[in-house]
């Protein structure tokens, strides 16, 4: 997946921090999510508008001292893995509210 | 609850944050059920502008699930403002409404918004009986159209029933048609009073006979032998534990911004026109009081038989005259499920037994009496 990648956050999700992680639930179908607090500054990060790999380097590389393409390869498992769900947006251009619907409850 | 709600609900608590709150808009409403608590008269209600700036508080507090309620909701002509705004905030939003002003529009909208669910108020399957009891003809019918529009746009939707003398033949007839339109079904077993103290409406309840036969009946309770078991004896643990999420991870806020405890517990702890939400929640004394009440405390309560397994509500208590005291529709539930009475219904029928008719009392103590000096006396 590397290369130009956009990530947003779902309108269809309530989430709120809950001391250093982020707690999220699908509206789609009601499932709940944790995120750890690596995670959770992605999610904080992610605007749709930024490339991922951007703000990999800008908030988790400065923060953690940890390799760019590894934690690139982490990111990007996670953004994957949480667009399954529908919580998360995923695209090669940036996204806006106009092109950002996801699946809804079915 | 799901296990992981709970784990962050108690994550919330361990952070001092106010996990779920229930905002209601409005007292204003369109049905005027019998058993209804509330004062239905505006009093000035918290304008627009008011309730979004509570909103923005709440979520920088750290509020995840907020209910809106009322009243009925959608008699506020700002409801839909009010809740795109919230969903802006992401919170988690349930709305609790009587679903008599929702049509497809309004459903689909909902939709459009991500609203986690919405309780409907269903007092029977029968109009004849629904409608005396909200007093408005036709309310059942548009109510169970709002439901079928609900589902159409595959919203999760809970049918909420009080039992009554009124209508304590039909909860079978209602989980009938819940289960017949798709949608989850719960029964509250009792008439609270009304915030204002008056307890005339209790006498809507449908009594311990009924209450005995809801808590044997498995299609409400589950495991009947389980459910009706005589309580194990309170652990050190249980003599520790809190009664209920009020003032601990949740909290309401009235149309008119006075905060309380819990919708049932009608304690003034500040008003969130006057202070900010946040500011309450820390350091209401009233707050701190009810934070701090333990089974271990509670005079009679904590040498009952049921002091672990008691569903004792703080707010009843305090509406009975005292947070610290029993709640005796909790004593009279416990009693109904097992069979064992209570230590505060046991007093209670002491008390109120008949006095006898020669009472022996003890003579005060005189000074300087004759028998001052002979190692006698009443002390």
């Amino acid at each position: 997946m590397s290369g130009r990648v956009y990530v947003a956050r779902s309108a269809r999700v309530a989430a709120r921090k809950l001391g250093e992680e982020m707690l999220v639930m699908s509206a789609v179908d009601s499932t709940l999510f944790t995120l750890n607090p690596t995670a959770t500054i992605l999610w904080e990060a992610v605007d749709g508008a930024t490339l991922l790999d951007e703000i990999v380097n800008s908030k988790i590389c400065s923060e953690f001292e940890v390799n760019g393409e590894e934690a690139l390869r982490d990111a990007e498992m996670l953004a994957k893995d949480l667009a399954k769900h529908g919580i998360l947006l995923i695209s090669d251009q940036p996204i806006t509210p106009a092109n950002s619907r996801v699946p809804e409850r079915v | 609850m799901s296990a992981l709600l709970q784990e962050m609900s108690d994550r919330a608590l361990a952070l001092g944050v106010p996990f779920s709150v229930q905002v209601d808009l409005t007292y204003r409403c369109n049905e005027k059920c019998i058993h209804c608590y509330l004062d239905h008269d505006d009093h000035g209600e918290m304008t627009t502008a008011e309730i979004k700036f509570l909103l923005k508080e709440m979520a920088e507090a750290g509020v995840f699930i907020l209910t809106l309620s009322g009243g009925e909701v959608f008699l506020r002509r700002d409801f839909f403002e009010i809740l795109e705004y919230a969903r802006e905030l992401t919170f988690c939003v349930k709305l609790k409404t009587n679903a008599v002003l929702i049509r497809e529009e309004q459903a689909a909208r909902l939709r459009e918004l991500a609203v986690q669910s919405i309780q409907v108020s269903i007092y029977s399957h029968r109009p004849e009986v629904h409608d005396a009891i909200t007093k408005v003809p036709g309310s059942l019918r548009r109510s169970i159209n709002a439901i079928r529009f609900l589902k159409s746009q595959n919203l999760k939707v809970i049918m909420a029933n009080v039992l009554m003398t009124a209508n304590r033949e039909d909860i079978h007839g209602v989980r009938a048609l819940a289960d017949e339109l798709g949608v989850e079904c719960t029964l509250d077993p009792t008439v609270t009073p009304m915030m204002d103290g008056d307890r005339s409406v209790l006498t809507l309840n449908a009594g311990e006979s009924a209450l005995r036969q809801i808590f044997r009946d498995e299609a409400f309770i589950g495991n009947a032998e389980e459910f009706c078991a005589p309580p194990p004896p309170p652990t050190p643990d249980s003599m520790d534990s809190l009664p209920c999420s009020a003032g601990h991870t949740a909290c309401y806020v009235s149309p008119y911004g006075e905060f309380y405890p819990c919708v049932q517990f009608p304690l003034s702890c500040g008003n969130v026109r006057r202070q900010r939400f946040i500011d309450i929640w820390r350091n209401s004394e009233q707050l701190k009081e009810v934070r701090s009440i333990r089974l271990r405390d509670l005079t009679s309560c904590s040498k009952c038989a049921h002091g672990s397994t008691c569903t004792r509500c703080p707010g009843l208590a305090f509406l009975e005259g005292n947070m610290r005291g029993p709640s005796i529709a909790d004593c009279e539930k416990s009693y109904a499920r097992t069979g064992i009475p209570s230590a505060n219904l046991l007093a209670k029928t002491e008390t109120a037994a008949p006095r006898r008719l020669v009472q022996i009392q003890l003579v005060p103590a005189i000074t300087g009496s004759r028998f001052d000096g002979i190692g006698a006396g009443a002390q």
